[in-house]
């Protein structure tokens, strides 16, 4: 590799690198991303919803080229008991037009994402990990890979390594991650004839549908997801890090427990097990966000811990970070001032965009999980089943009785009305922050 | 139900001669009490020897997630990235 100099480096072939590859290429900027896997995409996973708006900013009418799965018309919440279910959803014509989210999967849609950077004249570089930052000083002024003579030089590096970022921990902008700041998801695509999906799921054309699940996840604060996909299902669980220590179940045995309850084992029965998949999520929230740039660089998606993980959302908060950084480089570069004051640009529009707003609104909800009993993401979704069972169950006993009994339940699931009440406003604080 | 090794098999790996990830002391697995890293690998990576006393490392399963590298309980594993180019490709993602 010749000892270039760029204008920019961009670490991590993700969602959140190739948007600021493609930006900053777009505009003129001479721009290398590297990229540690065969292709960009070969080492990512996601649950799998892409959303229309934040990647519409970057590129407007993405979905006409974009490789993209189902349009999502339904979105289901389903609270688990043993054998049982209590279901919510919303399904709406109106999220077709314009459509609001698609189901993906990242090998094809990462790789498509970086070639529209590569087109607008990115170089991108694959196969090689950049295992160091170089400095001058206090700056950073360029990267090490694993290549020979791999040393690369440019005014700003964008890192964008991904949720374990071993760059941001060289910076020393982030302390390491603790295991209750991260959620272990395990996934498998599982293959299924398209007529079955359709079927199974109640679907005409290109619509999807997903499904979220909490409960019976070995009471472990976690949800589990099944996303329909054109011919595979997306199927998988996350659960917070520090509950896998506690409660020593092992991952893969999760995903096959879950897979074994009657409502999931009927919609994926017949399905093969095309891929198993691990990644790590980064649920720290809003107090986990580090500085998000210095001199010489800035620190992007995942790396930033900019996932908003009530919502499920985090490739687009990735891309629009990936965006909000090329914008500044681009002044920057126009002012020829890439210290932490010519980058800051980056930090004022994610501060004003809703990445910080959201993040902000539920910023006590990490308090709050680390607060409760991990066991009521079981006992609640539990009690709430007994109680739907009783109140429909015809077997004599009164109305009046049967209400008492459920909210009696309920109340032991929480530990006591106290607690209950408790569990409420804390509850409804940590997500209005 | 499938197995790990049945799910570790629909992973394409494209396996380093030399392991991306190193226990640092063994003498602190030896005094470890919960060897959870046996538990929490999604892939079956890390297993206990009683008789070698010693945690052994399968890297050819790592599925790059990092979890060992947050979990252990005392922070003894090394963990980089494989070698450019190295390590998992997966088809779907």
């Amino acid at each position: 590799m010749a000892t270039e100099r760029f204008d920019a480096i961009i670490v991590g072939g993700g969602p959140a690198g190739s948007a600021a590859a493609y930006m900053m290429a777009k505009a003129g900027l001479k721009v290398v991303l590297i990229e540690r896997g065969e292709f960009p995409g070969a080492k990512n996973i996601f649950g799998g919803v892409l959303y229309r708006k934040q990647l519409e900013d970057i590129i407007p009418e993405f979905w006409k080229e974009a490789p993209l799965e189902r349009r999502v018309v339904e979105q289901r919440l389903w609270l688990l008991g043993k054998d049982s279910v209590v279901t919510m959803g919303h399904r709406n014509e109106a999220f077709k037009e314009p459509t609001n989210s698609w189901t993906g999967l990242r090998v094809k849609f990462d790789q498509w994402f970086a070639s529209k950077a590569e087109q607008a004249g990115s170089l991108n570089i694959y196969e090689t990990v950049v295992t160091d930052l170089l400095r001058e000083g206090d700056r950073v002024v360029g990267v090490r890979t694993d290549r020979e003579e791999g040393d690369l030089y440019a005014n700003v590096v964008v890192v964008a390594d991904g949720v374990n970022s071993l760059l941001g921990k060289q910076l020393g902008v982030h302390r390491e991650w603790q295991p209750d700041q991260v959620s272990l998801a395990v996934k498998e695509v599982i293959a299924m004839p398209k007529e079955k999906i359709m079927d199974r799921f109640n679907l005409e054309g290109d619509e999807g549908v997903t499904t979220e699940f909490i409960g019976q996840l070995g009471g472990m604060a976690g949800l589990g997801f099944m996303y329909t996909n054109q011919e595979t299902i997306s199927f998988g669980v996350g659960v917070m890090v520090s509950d896998l220590k506690r409660t020593k179940i092992r991952p893969y045995e999760l995903i096959e427990n879950v897979k074994q309850h009657p409502m999931i084992r009927k919609l994926l029965q017949g399905g093969e097990g095309k891929e198993y998949a691990a990644h790590l999520i980064p649920e720290g929230g809003f107090h986990a966000i580090p500085p998000l740039s210095g001199n010489g660089w800035v620190i992007c998606g995942d790396a930033a811990q900019l996932v908003n993980f009530v919502h499920r959302e985090g490739t687009n908060l990735a891309m629009t970070s990936g965006k909000y950084a090329a914008e500044a480089i681009i002044e920057a570069h126009a002012k020829g001032d890439f210290s932490k004051a010519g980058l800051y640009g980056y930090d004022r529009r994610v501060r004003e965009s809703f990445i910080h707003k959201d993040l902000k609104k539920y910023q006590g909800l990490h308090g709050l999980l680390n607060e409760i009993d991990p066991n009521l993401f079981d006992r609640l979704p539990a009690a709430l089943n007994d109680a739907a069972y009783q109140m429909l169950l015809i077997d004599g006993i009164s109305k009046a009785e049967k209400q008492k009994a459920a909210i009696r339940g309920l109340r032991e699931a929480a530990g006591g009305t106290a607690n209950l009440i408790k569990l409420g406003i804390k509850g409804w604080r940590s997500i209005n922050g | 139900m499938s197995t790990i090794a049945e799910k570790l098999y629909t992973i394409r790996y494209k396996v380093d001669e030399n392991s991306h990830l190193i226990i640092k002391d063994q003498d602190v697995c030896l005094h470890c009490e919960t060897k959870e890293c046996q538990f929490f690998c999604p892939a079956e990576v890390y297993q206990w020897h009683d008789e070698e006393k010693m945690t052994s490392v399968a890297f050819e399963n790592c599925v790059e997630c990092g979890t060992c590298r947050i979990g252990c309980p005392h922070y003894n594993i090394e963990w980089v990235y494989p070698k450019g180019g190295y390590g998992i490709t997966y088809k779907f993602g």
